[in-house]
C-alpha cells in the first residue's frame, strides 16, 4: 500500500501537471515537503504529525506523484517558482512548513522570499548550503546497494521504503525510483549548494533545524553554516540514531521535536 | 567497407596491484601515478601509432575525448587531431568526437573543428558524442539531468554556425549568443560529415536516423553483444522509412592480429588483460547519473557499457575476453572470417578497429597494424561495395592540397633569419 489508512489524495493541476497531494489528520495545518527521493509511500513519521495535525504531503516536480515536470525546469528560479505554486495550490500560505533534505532547500526558499507566508520553520538536513572544504556526500555517485547505508542509519528501513509493493508494476517503480532521484540531481546538481546562505537572513519564521547525528551525507560543518546565516530564532538539534533521512530512522523523535517546536512558536529559542 | 584506425591512448605504466588498489580508473583515478614525462614519450609514440596508420593505408584515423581517465589521455582530441593534420595527407580524420555539451559557447566546437577541416584540406569527420557519465556528470559536473537537451541543442548550434552565412543571434533554451559568426569555416559543405557515437540509446538512434548522422555503436563489449543495439537502430531507419545503408552506421572492435592462432594469444593476452583488468577497471557508482539515461531506453532494458560490464564481471582473463567476443583474435584469416560475419550481421559499413589497447607498445601495435592493413585490410574492402558512403568526407582535389614543408637543416637555413 502506497497510503495507510485515513489519506486523502487529491490533484493539483498546475501549469499543465498533475500534483498529488496527501492529506491526513485534524487539527493545524501542517505542509511537508519530502527528502531524497520523495515520497512513495506515506510515512510513519507522517502518521505521528497527523495524530494532533491536519498534513498536508504535496509532490514536487519529479518526485513520486509529481509527474515529470521536473524536466522543464532549468533554472533555479523555476524551482522556486514551482514549488511556490505547489504551496499555493494545496493551502499551504500561513502554515507551519516541514521539510527535509533536498525539499527542505525549496523550504528555505519559499521561507526567505515570502517570509510572512511561514508560521514556523522546521527544517531536517536541509541541503542547499555546502561547506566549501567538506562538500556533501555525493548521493548520486553510489552503489545501489551501498545507497540505504547512506541515507539511513538502518538500511533496512530506507529498503522496505522503496520496496516495490505487490500490486505496482516493477518497471515503473523503478522508473519513478530513478525520476526522483534525478528531480533532486537536476536541482542541486553538482555539490547541492544553491547558494542559499545568502537568502536566508530573509526568513522570519522561527525555524528548527533537525540533523540525525549518524547523518553521513550532510556534514555538522554545513549545517552550522546554514544556522549562522540565519537572522530569525533558531535552533539546531541533534537526533540520536538517525541518519540523513531522519523522519524515517527516528520518526517518533523528529515528530516529536517538530511538534514542540511548533506548538511554542519557537518560543524556546 | 571503410576501415578506421582507433586510438584511445591509454597511460600505459598501471601498476600490477592497480585494480587491488584503486577504485576506479576514471572520475578518481591516483593523479600521483602519473608521470608526466613517461606520457611525453606516451604521446609521441601514439601520434607515431596513428601516422603509421594512415601510411600503411587505413581510411581513417581516429581520436577521442576523455576526462579524469587512465584509459583515454585526450582530453582535447582536436590538439592531437591538428598535429595529424600536418603529418598525414590523404587519410580522413575522425574527431570521435567533441563532447557537445561541455563545450561553452558551442561554437568554440563549430570554431575549431573548422580549423581542422581546413587544415586538413577537408578531411575531417565530426563526432559528436553525448560522452560517458564519467566524462560529462563527474568529471565536468554536467547536470545530467539536462545533458541530452543541452547535446541536442549544442548541435543545433554548430550545424546552424557552420551552414548559415550571415551572422545570427541564436536564443535556446541553454545557450544565448547575440553574434554567432564562425571565422574561418570549413571547407567541406554544407559542413563535415556529422557522426554521433553512442552506448545504444534509444534516442541517439532516432536522432541519428531523423538527421542521417553516421551512428556509431563504441562498445568495448564486442560484436556478439552489439546486436542488441545496432538491431534497434535499424529498426528506427526502418520505421523512418530510409535505406539500410551500412555506411549510415559504424562499430568499435579490438583486434589482435598474428601469423597463428597461437601467436596471437600470446602476443595480446597482456595487453587485453591490462585494458579490460586495469583500463577499464571503472567504479560502478559512476555508471548511471540519474538523468544521464532515459526513461524510454531505462523501460527498453538498455544498460551503458559500465554496467554491461559489471554483468559480465570476470570477463578480465584472455579466455573470456575472447569467448565473449570483446577481442578478435587469431591468424588474418581468423579475423577476417569474424569481422566479415560481425560487419555483415551488425550491417555495419565503417569499422573502427582498436589495433592498439592496454599496454600495448609501439613495436607491437605497430606490427598488429601492419598485418591487418596487408592481409585483412584486402579481404574487407570489397563488403558493402553496392551502397554509396555518404558519410565520408569530400577532401579538396589533389591539385589544391598543400603538404607542409619539410623540416630541416634546408628549411631552418631558409629562415627569416637565413
Amino acid at each position: 500500500m502506497l497510503e495507510s489508512a485515513g489519506v486523502e489524495t487529491s490533484i493539483a493541476r498546475i501549469e499543465g501537471h498533475d500534483v498529488r497531494v496527501w492529506r491526513k489528520g485534524r487539527g493545524p495545518v501542517v505542509g511537508y515537503l519530502a527528502g531524497f527521493g520523495g515520497l512513495p509511500k506515506w510515512t510513519p513519521f507522517l502518521d505521528r504529525l497527523a495524530r494532533t495535525r491536519t498534513v498536508v504531503a504535496p509532490s514536487l516536480p519529479g518526485f513520486p506523484g509529481g509527474g515529470s515536470w521536473h524536466a522543464k525546469l532549468d533554472t533555479h528560479l523555476d524551482w522556486i517558482l514551482a514549488a511556490r505554486q505547489i504551496v499555493l495550490a494545496s493551502g499551504l500560505i500561513g502554515a507551519d512548513l516541514v521539510a527535509g533534505s533536498v525539499g527542505a532547500a525549496l523550504a528555505a526558499e519559499l521561507a526567505a522570499l515570502w517570509p510572512d507566508d511561514v508560521r514556523c520553520l522546521a527544517l531536517v538536513s536541509p541541503l542547499g548550503v555546502s561547506d566549501r572544504v567538506q562538500p556533501t556526500t555525493d548521493m548520486w555517485a553510489q552503489r545501489a546497494d551501498e545507497l540505504p547505508g547512506l541515507l539511513c542509519v538502518d538500511p533496512d528501513v530506507y529498503t522496505r521504503f522503496t520496496a516495490k509493493p505487490e500490486n505496482a508494476d516493477a518497471i515503473e517503480w523503478t522508473v519513478e525510483q530513478t525520476r526522483a532521484s534525478e528531480a533532486g540531481a537536476r536541482f542541486l546538481w553538482p555539490l547541492s549548494d544553491t547558494r542559499l546562505a545568502s537568502r536566508l537572513h530573509l526568513i522570519k519564521a522561527p525555524t528548527l533545524l533537525l540533523r540525525g547525528a549518524g547523518d553521513r551525507v550532510l556534514p555538522n560543518g554545513a549545517l552550522q553554516q546554514f544556522r549562522n546565516a540565519l537572522r530569525c530564532k533558531a535552533e539546531v538539534r541533534s537526533i540520536a540514531g538517525a541518519g540523513h533521512l531522519a523522519e524515517l530512522d527516528c520518526p517518533d523523535a523528529i515528530a516529536d521535536a517538530i511538534l514542540g517546536w511548533c506548538e511554542s512558536g519557537g518560543r524556546h529559542a | 567497407m571503410k576501415m578506421l584506425w582507433f586510438h584511445l591512448m591509454p597511460y600505459l605504466d598501471l601498476p600490477e596491484d592497480f585494480r587491488e588498489k584503486n577504485p576506479s580508473v576514471w572520475v578518481t583515478i591516483d593523479s600521483g601515478l602519473f608521470d608526466p614525462v613517461r606520457a611525453h614519450a606516451m604521446y609521441n609514440d601514439f601520434m607515431d601509432e596513428l601516422e603509421y596508420a594512415s601510411q600503411v593505408g587505413f581510411d581513417a584515423i581516429c581520436v577521442n575525448e576523455h576526462h579524469s581517465n587512465g584509459y583515454g589521455l585526450m582530453p582535447s582530441p582536436n590538439l592531437i587531431a591538428a598535429t595529424l593534420a600536418r603529418r598525414t595527407q590523404d587519410t580522413a580524420i575522425c574527431v570521435l568526437g567533441n563532447s557537445l555539451a561541455l563545450y561553452n559557447p558551442p561554437t568554440r566546437v563549430a570554431e575549431e573543428m573548422a580549423m581542422l577541416d581546413c587544415m586538413s584540406g577537408g578531411r575531417l569527420i565530426a563526432g559528436f558524442p553525448v560522452g560517458t557519465p564519467m566524462d560529462t556528470a563527474y568529471a565536468y559536473s554536467q547536470n545530467p539531468s539536462m545533458l541530452r537537451d543541452r547535446y541536442r541543442e549544442a548541435a543545433d548550434l554548430v550545424v546552424k554556425a557552420w551552414t548559415t552565412r550571415e551572422p545570427f543571434a541564436f536564443n535556446g533554451r541553454f545557450n544565448q549568443q547575440r553574434y554567432v559568426n564562425i571565422w574561418p569555416r570549413p571547407i567541406q559543405q554544407p559542413h563535415p560529415p556529422i557522426w554521433a557515437p553512442g552506448g545504444g540509446s534509444v534516442e541517439t538512434w532516432d536522432w541519428c536516423a531523423q538527421n542521417d548522422y553516421c551512428f556509431c555503436y563504441l562498445s568495448y563489449n564486442g560484436y556478439k553483444a552489439a546486436q542488441t543495439a545496432m538491431e534497434g537502430f535499424w529498426k528506427v531507419v526502418d520505421k523512418l522509412g530510409k535505406d539500410r545503408n551500412p555506411y549510415r552506421a559504424g562499430f568499435l572492435q579490438f583486434i589482435g592480429v598474428a601469423e597463428s592462432r597461437q601467436q596471437a594469444i600470446d602476443l595480446y593476452t597482456e595487453p587485453a588483460e591490462y585494458f579490460f583488468g586495469r583500463s577499464f577497471h571503472v567504479d560502478p557508482r559512476f555508471a548511471a547519473p540519474p538523468g544521464y539515461t532515459s526513461e524510454e531506453t531505462q523501460r527498453a532494458g538498455l544498460v551503458g557499457q559500465i554496467a554491461m560490464k559489471r554483468r559480465n564481471r570476470g570477463a578480465e582473463k584472455m579466455k573470456e575476453i575472447i569467448d565473449n567476443g570483446y577481442v578478435v583474435i587469431g591468424t588474418p584469416e581468423d579475423v577476417v572470417e569474424q569481422l566479415r560475419e560481425a560487419a555483415t550481421e551488425l550491417n555495419v559499413g565503417h569499422l573502427m578497429l582498436l589495433l592498439q589497447y592496454g599496454n600495448m607498445n609501439k613495436e607491437l601495435t605497430n606490427y598488429n597494424t601492419r598485418i591487418f592493413a596487408e592481409k585483412v585490410m584486402p579481404e574487407l574492402r570489397g563488403l558493402f561495395s553496392q551502397w554509396e558512403d555518404h558519410w565520408w568526407p569530400r577532401p579538396l582535389p589533389a591539385s589544391q592540397q598543400q603538404a607542409p614543408a619539410p623540416i630541416g637543416d634546408g628549411a631552418r637555413k631558409g629562415g627569416r633569419n637565413a
